[in-house]
């Protein structure tokens, strides 16, 4: 790929990149989020056009406007979000869009060739199945299938470690290393350095749209790599006062619930959150975090157990209930739960508020409070915005993240829920995030922090429980965890 | 008793028909994920101009042609509208309908004989053809004595299921209304799947106007639909998406619509505006209990992406 | 070269303007066209109707009698579809507002003070055009039934049982075979203020300006736009998605029904083929085009209301048939619909820049 360019309104995100790639080899993208690798590849694979630039395969020049022409080259993406449609098959999902198939696609013959390629590459999964009855990572297993099966030689994984516990990465490492020794090339889209060192030969950093750094991996080490994706020092390790526990704030007791496929998601959750000290909870997206969540800010029904907010019993409630008992969440869905995207960010900020006084006293509205509490918002948390009435789906990631938790953490009553927080963030963005959490657990709020970042709870946290397929595996008090220790909780293997 | 058995499903069928083409048509257009409101102007438009084209021309067949290319023209619309232009699925559907009627009763009026109106003519009409020996099956006999349109539903429905499930086009064609950016990404046109299935469902419909207008109550009338449009929208999610299954609610529908028939010819005692109003309680009652099986079953559902729009390039 | 829909940084608030009026020329300008195609010229035509509609007192109030109707079910539909809840209900609960009006004034005037007669019926129809509207919301909030369906099918009960009952039970023995109720008592009829425009006009600016006051002004409206907005975040936010979804419709309903009650009390005082002539539905036309503004709604209502009368008029003139302006109206959401999209997205052609070329030479 030479001298990319692609251009969206109001941002540049990728400037002049150039990149090559040799078979048989393993070539890690890394870069912050937004730093346009996600860009650079969708346009390898047909999705964007570049507004500049050009792409030569094996030595001839093409231009790529769709994705069949990129598997008509030899090249497809396992993208970050599956793409799977759930109500078909494994076998349906793997021969969809593909241009020679006959009228009348003969089954059989199909699912014989899916069972031979999952021998040959060790990703074992049943074509008859659907996917909605398929876990993540046999899902995962569905997407390469449905690459190798098309004759792909040139493989792109965007963030694909993000929903594996660190045993099923290892499987994945070996079933690269297997594709690679037969001449195919992989394209590896990552922002965190393990993986860059485990998986790649050569890495290239993108920051801000342009390419600043290439390298033999072998050449070069995880701090350098960071180094350079940001640009200055980063601090892998944040100022921490030490925990002072005061009363429980969150005592959940054999909490059971079901997630939205009637599956129980939550076998049995037993834990207490005291005021001051942060529970970081560990584990792979899918084992029921979003789900306990869900059940103490009462957006889910429970079928068993009980959650107490401080004295209040708001198991089954409505989340009115939780609101009120001093809960406050920051979801792992910003703009589709946390934020009302066409409505203004005043508006946003006081949609926590506006059943008091000073922001809606006696059922009505008070404007001129409600702009006078966001300016002090905005600039309290540096919240990058035209103005305060600037609709709130045109803030960028980190901004939006600010907002949610300038509201979240004012009105916040003793606990704190935070799902994934700095998922997506670039560095600037996570550290304010970590810092603003920490500064609620030193004020005496208790804060539940659910992440997939293992650094990141290690950081923060002073307790961390480990949740496998709806249970607690065990929790560990941060000083003491390590990541082997982790993953193997993670993976199942009780401590 | 036979007889009377026989003549119920004579004319449950005879009901059904237009009503089966008009659910498979806007299953087909669901199905690529585009809901289509604008049935019941469709389907008018569809009876006006088939019934004039048939009294001018006496050709059925060409009215016919015209009915299906009616229907292509308002689905078009409802496309362009919808897929290119992004707009809100459910107001440019009900605009359809309110143009539709509206120009149904104006060519109505305008259509006749030098420009008077077609309202109360006879015309040319679908008669029925009789199967001999199998006709003659008691009860069952009533399949195989209807025209030629009913006919060709027994073709339809079987030839429609199968080209949903069992076949390459239709594989895509449920990719798109489950999932139109996996569709994309597996080079899947979202755009030309949607139009086209939009358009074809959209002449189905139409045809089943036609029916209307050239076999089941020959001629034209005001709101001759009588809410049929809508009842389809109901009997899609009935037979839950699913081409064979509309045949059930088409039948559930020309029953009640015999049965409507038979009490007031026999003078019941049950008030007559009870019965009138038994089609469109009875689709509310369908609609409810559809919606209480689907959230205990939790995967009947409608085709996941049905109602929104789709475009790539979305940052 | 291409052309590309590139999502725009702010919402374009002259776009919001624009978009309504150039849609309204565009379809004048289609209509236009079937109007050649009947063989009229459109110009006399579109000249005839709007003299037909503002060229003189009795024209102007005429107009207003069509305007007020279409304002009270306009509203209601507005306030339904802000909440993404498609009612499309407005014509059964126009009707029953008129039957329930209808019943109190033919038969409660034994009971009540002949002052309270007329407000009574207006508010039993208010009630009545509540509950058919209540009815589909409650299913939609607790069962999660679709609406679209459930209000619709609700018309063709309401209508069929409005029939039922003026041309049976509640028929006047002494119509002269004219299906309808007899004349309601004089305490019940709507006092008219021009022409035969009737109070009903002042209740529609009243509801208005309601409308809009607790739509920018009270938490509860601030409530129901969230809700409208993003469902998921108004659940998330505590707010109760429920009973709000009710309240609204029962609101919604209860504007549709008072249409209905001040028609039947005000027009033709007696209840009768012909209460409405589609305004339910049309009110359909004229939340969209208004954007769902409470302001906006009135005047497009009147605009509309010009439309049919002046329809009504040139159909007599010019022999065209009465369901030409049916034609018209629909045809004014096409265009509003097609132009939408500029409000959010801007229309960009993508050159191949000059260094491209240059690398191509």
């Amino acid at each position: 790929m030479r001298d990319i360019t692609k251009q969206f309104p109001g941002v540049l995100a990728n400037d002049h990149v150039s990149l090559e790639l040799y078979p048989g080899e393993v070539l890690a993208l890394l870069g912050e989020n937004g730093a346009g690798k996600s860009t650079l590849m969708n346009i390898l694979v047909g999705l964007y056009r570049p507004d500049e630039g050009e792409i030569v395969v094996r030595g001839r020049k093409v231009e790529i406007h769709s994705p069949r022409d990129a598997a008509a080259l030899g090249i497809g993406m396992v993208h970050q979000n599956f793409m799977l449609v759930e109500t078909m098959t494994v076998a349906e999902n793997i021969i969809l869009g593909m241009s020679d198939l006959p009228f009348k696609p003969d089954m059989e013959a199909v699912n014989a060739r899916i069972r031979e390629l999952s021998a040959r590459y060790n990703l074992e999964v049943d074509p008859t199945a659907y996917i909605w009855q398929l876990s993540v990572g046999e899902q995962q297993r569905v997407e390469i299938l449905k690459l190798i099966y098309r004759g792909a030689e040139i493989l792109i994984l965007d963030e694909p470690t993000a929903v594996l516990t660190p045993q099923e990465a290892e499987e994945l490492r070996r079933v690269i290393r297997l594709m690679t020794a037969e001449g195919k090339a992989a394209i590896f889209i990552t922002h965190k350095m393990e993986e860059v060192m485990a998986f790649s030969q050569r890495v290239i950093v993108l920051a801000r749209g342009r390419v600043v750094a290439e390298k033999r991996t072998a050449e070069t080490s995880p701090q350098e790599l960071a180094q350079l994706m940001v640009g200055r020092e980063v601090l892998f390790r944040l100022e921490k006062r030490a925990c002072q526990p005061g009363a429980v704030v969150l005592d959940v007791r054999d909490l059971t619930a079901e997630n939205d496929k009637g599956l129980p998601a939550l076998r049995g959750i037993t834990l207490q959150i005291h005021a001051g000290e942060i529970l970081g909870i560990a584990g792979v997206a899918g084992n029921g975090q979003r789900e306990l969540a869900e059940a103490i800010t009462g957006l889910r029904k429970v079928t068993g157990g009980t959650v107490h907010i401080g004295p209040h019993d708001v198991t089954n409630q409505p989340p009115l209930r939780a609101i009120q008992a001093g809960v406050s969440h920051i979801p792992e869905d910003r703009m589709g739960m946390g934020a009302v995207g066409n409505m203004a960010v005043a508006d946003n900020l006081a949609m926590k508020g506006y059943r008091q006084s000073p922001l809606g006293a006696g059922g009505v509205l008070r404007h001129q409070r409600i702009l006078e509490f966001a300016r002090r918002m905005i600039e309290t948390f540096r919240i990058a915005t035209p103005s305060p009435q600037t609709r709130v789906k045109f803030l960028s990631g980190g901004n939006l993240q600010k907002t949610i938790l300038a509201r979240e953490i004012t009105a916040c009553g003793g606990l704190l829920v935070a799902v994934h927080p700095t998922r997506g963030l670039d560095v600037g963005a996570t550290e304010a995030v970590r810092k603003l959490l920490l500064e609620q657990r030193d004020q005496g709020a208790a804060v539940l922090l659910i992440s997939e970042d293992l650094e990141e709870l290690l950081a923060i946290s002073d307790r961390i429980a480990v949740m496998f397929e709806g249970q607690i595996m065990g929790i560990v008090p941060a000083e003491q965890a390590t990541v082997e220790a982790l993953g193997l909780m993670m993976a199942g293997v009780r401590s | 008793m036979i007889e009377l058995l026989t003549s119920i499903l004579a004319i449950t069928l005879r009901a059904g028909t237009s009503l089966i083409y008009a659910t498979v048509g806007e299953i087909y257009t669901e199905r690529s994920g585009i809901l289509n409101l604008g049935l019941e102007g469709m389907m008018l438009m569809g009876a006006v101009t088939a019934f004039a084209v048939a009294y001018h021309t006496g050709s059925l067949v060409l009215a016919l042609v015209v009915a299906l290319l009616v229907g292509a023209a308002m689905a078009t619309i409802h496309a362009f509208l919808t897929v290119t232009m992004r707009a809100n699925q459910v107001v440019s559907g009900l605009s359809l309908t309110l143009f539709g009627s509206g120009l149904a009763s104006f060519l109505g009026q305008r259509l006749g004989p030098g420009g008077q109106q077609l309202m109360g003519l006879i015309g040319p009409k679908f008669t029925q053809l009789e199967i001999p020996v199998l006709s003659r099956i008691p009860v069952l006999g009533a399949l195989f004595d209807q025209d030629i349109l009913t006919y060709l539903v027994y073709a339809l429905v079987p030839l429609a299921w199968f080209y949903l499930y069992k076949t390459r086009p239709g594989l895509n064609l449920r990719a798109v209304g489950e999932n139109p950016q996996t569709a994309d990404a597996m080079g899947i046109n979202v755009t030309r799947v949607r139009y086209l299935y939009t358009i074809c469902g959209g002449m189905l419909v139409s045809l089943g106007g036609a029916h209307l207008s050239l076999a089941y109550t020959p001629g034209w009338a005001e709101n001759i639909t009588g809410g049929r449009g809508w009842i389809v929208i109901a009997l899609v999610i009935f037979a839950m998406w699913n081409p064979a299954r509309a045949v059930l609610g088409a039948v559930l529908f020309g029953g009640i619509n015999a049965v409507q028939f038979r009490l007031q010819a026999a003078g019941t005692t049950i008030s007559a505006a009870f019965l009138n109003m038994l089609p469109y309680l009875a689709t509310i009652v369908v609609l409810i209990v559809m919606t209480w099986w689907e959230a205990l079953s939790r995967r009947i559902g409608a085709p996941a992406a049905l109602g929104k729009g789709y475009m790539r390039e979305e940052k | 070269m291409r052309i590309v829909f590139e999502k725009r940084q702010t919402i374009s608030n002259t776009a919001v303007v624009l978009v309504p009026v150039v849609s309204f020329i565009i379809s004048l300008f289609l209509g236009g066209l079937i109007l050649l195609a009947s063989g009229v010229n459109p110009f006399a035509t579109y000249a005839a109707m709007a003299r037909g509609a503002f060229g003189s007192w009795q024209a102007f109030t005429e107009t207003l009698v069509k305007a007020i109707p279409l304002m009270l079910t306009g509203l209601g539909v507005s306030i339904a579809f802000r909440m993404q809840f498609w009612n499309i209900g407005a014509e059964g609960q126009l009707t029953l507002g008129g039957v329930a009006a209808a019943w109190v004034a033919l038969f409660w005037s034994g009971f009540l003070p002949d002052w309270a007669l007329l407000p009574v019926a207006l508010l039993v129809g208010m009630a009545a055009g509540a509950l058919l509207a209540g009815v589909p919301a409650a299913l939609k909030a607790y069962l999660k039934v679709d609406e679209t369906l459930t209000t619709l099918m609700l018309n063709y009960v309401a209508i069929l049982f409005s029939q039922s009952l003026y041309y049976g039970a509640w028929r006047d023995p002494q119509g002269y075979g004219f299906p309808g109720t007899a004349l309601f008592p004089t305490a019940a009829w709507l006092p008219r203020i021009a022409g035969r425009a009737h109070l009903g006009l002042i209740f529609a600016l009243i509801a208005a300006a309601l409308l809009w006051f607790i739509l920018k002004y009270t938490r509860w409206g601030f409530e129901l736009r969230i809700i409208g907005e993003n469902k998921t975040a108004s659940r998330y936010l505590g707010i109760n998605i429920g009973r709000n979804i009710v309240l609204a419709l029962l609101l919604s309903g209860a504007l549709s029904g008072l249409a209905g009650a001040c028609e039947v009390t005000g027009i033709a005082r007696r209840l009768q083929q012909g209460l409405s002539i589609g305004y339910g539905y049309t009110a359909i036309i004229v939340a969209w085009m208004a954007q769902l503004n409470p302001w906006a709604v009135i005047f497009v209502a009147l605009l509309m209301a010009a439309l049919l009368v002046g329809g009504d008029q040139v159909q007599m003139m010019m022999g065209l048939p009465a369901a030409m302006s049916l034609v018209l109206q629909g045809l004014l959401l096409f265009p509003m619909l097609a132009g939408a999209l500029f409000t959010e997205y801007r229309l960009r052609i993508v050159r191949p820049t000059p260094q491209l070329q240059e690398a191509r030479q």
